[in-house]
């Protein structure tokens, strides 16, 4: 549609437009990284936010059949730091500790004896690669429920024989899917995959998928600074898929 | 341009009218100052007297208001996040540079670092993880608003617009001859826009699929998994880096007044009719 006029009116016009416009130009502060900094750390806890309201405590994540799991040998060996923390497997107990009727240290033979979960399921990384393995263990919630978790709790706080540490939103730690695993590819998990026991999550990214585990912790309180190895580096805390 | 019409002006101009108000026949009616009768009692002088020019036309300029508000909100709001989520996702994509297994890892393609954003993985995907936000937010405004207001009509692709592709593309890649331009937007415009905003809607889905594959297996399902879906998400900033340059090209190639109007909305003198 062309109009006519004269030109200070479209001047006027113009201006009057542009300044409408100018309020986006708010979006420069990215541009400073003093500013970017914290904005963009705040746009993942918002992120965050959605990530744990969207999240649907009975939703599956898709499971496969045997012929769709990588070869074992296809199966990242993937940590932080080592391999092979030296796990003393004859003496390793898992350490149960907060917001629980019966903490203390329980052996592997215990968390074998509640009811056993096998799954092949995605593990996804962060960095962008995905592999589909076979996973044996016991869901968490049960073992929870062994030992008297209060699940109205908020987190499950978890530590490494590598010095590994996470956090993990209850709602997660109860879903079906979440499990102590110990068992891949239908062998005792390998020193390279977290033996003896590691978290398997199909609903988390493969960072908060703890291996070598030592303790956890019921808790509704995170120290700050102390969510989880990556997470205090600016990873997402949530990191649920 | 605008300063030639000025000085075409006499000395005490009108006061401003808006364009309803401002017809020809007020404007003709404006008595020159600098009148014949004047200039007749006047001496007379050895160098010629500048001669004041009959304003037989009304001084207007043609102007079209282009680019609604929300429209100029969604285009800058978009721009900026396109280019953070591009940069900031060809940092995360040096991560895993391959679209293969993770066993054995072949390098596709080394991004150089100074293409991208965020300085390492968790940084790059802080800004991804805020700008998805502005960008989602930029589409889907803007999308409700084209289709509400119909303004979507000046820039969608439809199948009458077919035709008109070759001779603008022969127009423009091989020098041939300018075709009729009559609406905002030539075939080929229609062409590159709709299909970048189907990019745009390609790039949020399989976003979404790549951030929250458990919650949304269904979509992830529907695009072929979550392994192609990323290859997806990929193809789709490939598209959007294939508009921008030529975009771009063309917002220089077209001048001042084109590029103004996605600021101030209203474009001077248009090159088409209507």
């Amino acid at each position: 549609m062309i109009e006519k006029m004269e030109d200070q009116e479209l001047r006027r016009k113009s201006r009057r437009q542009l300044l409408k416009l100018a309020p986006v130009a708010a979006l420069g502060v990215f541009a400073f990284s003093r500013l970017s900094d914290p904005l963009v750390a705040a746009g993942v806890r918002f992120s965050d936010w959605a990530s744990s309201a969207l999240f649907r405590s009975q939703h599956l994540a898709p499971t496969f059949s045997m012929s769709d799991v990588v070869p074992f040998s296809a199966f990242p060996y993937n940590g932080y730091d080592v391999t092979d923390p030296g796990v003393d497997l004859e003496k390793w107990t898992l350490t149960v500790e907060g917001d629980v009727q019966h903490p203390g240290e329980y052996k592997l033979s215990q968390i074998q004896a509640l009811s056993k979960i096998s799954q092949n399921t995605r593990h996804i990384c962060v960095e962008g690669w995905d592999v589909i393995g076979a996973f044996g263990g016991t869901r968490i919630s049960d073992f929870l429920n062994l030992v008297g978790a209060n699940t109205s709790a908020r987190f499950l706080e978890v530590e490494c024989a590598d010095d590994y540490y996470e956090s993990i939103d209850m709602a997660s730690v109860l879903h079906p899917q979440s499990l102590l695993c110990y068992e891949m590819y239908g062998q005792p998990l390998d020193r390279g995959h977290g033996a003896p026991l590691r978290l398997q999550m199909p609903t988390k990214l493969g960072y908060k998928q703890a291996k070598y585990l030592e303790t956890i912790r019921v808790t509704s309180v995170l120290k700050p600074g102390k969510t989880g190895y990556w997470e205090d580096q600016g990873y997402s805390w949530f990191g649920g898929l | 341009m605008a300063n030639e019409e000025e000085k075409k002006l006499p000395p005490e101009p009108p006061p401003a009218r808006s364009a309803e108000d401002a017809s020809t026949a007020e404007i003709v009616a404006y008595i020159d100052p600098v009148s014949p009768a004047t200039r007749e009692s006047a001496p007379p002088v050895s160098e010629p007297v500048p001669q004041a020019e009959p304003l037989e036309e009304p001084v207007l300029v043609r102007a079209a208001y282009e680019h609604p508000l929300p429209i100029r909100i969604t285009h800058w709001v978009n721009a900026v996040s396109v280019f953070v989520m591009v940069t900031s996702g060809l940092r995360i994509f040096r991560a895993f540079p391959t679209f293969g297994p993770k066993i054995p890892e072949k390098v596709l393609l080394d991004i150089p670092k100074a293409l991208t954003l965020g300085g390492w993985l968790g940084g790059a995907l802080q800004w991804h993880f805020t700008f998805m936000w502005f960008f989602a937010a930029s589409g889907v405004l803007y999308l409700a608003y084209q289709i509400s207001s119909g303004h979507y009509r000046t820039v969608l692709f439809t199948t009458k617009d077919i035709s008109g592709v070759w001779p603008m593309a022969r127009h423009y890649f091989l020098f041939g001859p300018k075709p009729p331009v009559s609406g905002q937007y030539n075939p080929l415009q229609k062409l590159a826009y709709t299909s970048t905003i189907g990019f745009g809607v390609l790039s949020l889905l399989t976003g979404l699929v790549l951030y929250k594959p458990a919650q949304f297996s269904a979509l992830a399902w529907l695009l072929g998994g979550f392994h192609l879906t990323r290859i997806w998400h990929f193809a789709a900033m490939c598209g959007f880096l294939a508009f921008i340059p030529g975009h771009l090209i063309m917002v220089v190639l077209h001048g001042w007044s084109n590029f103004f109007s996605m600021l101030s909305g209203w474009k001077r003198e248009p090159e088409y009719q209507e």
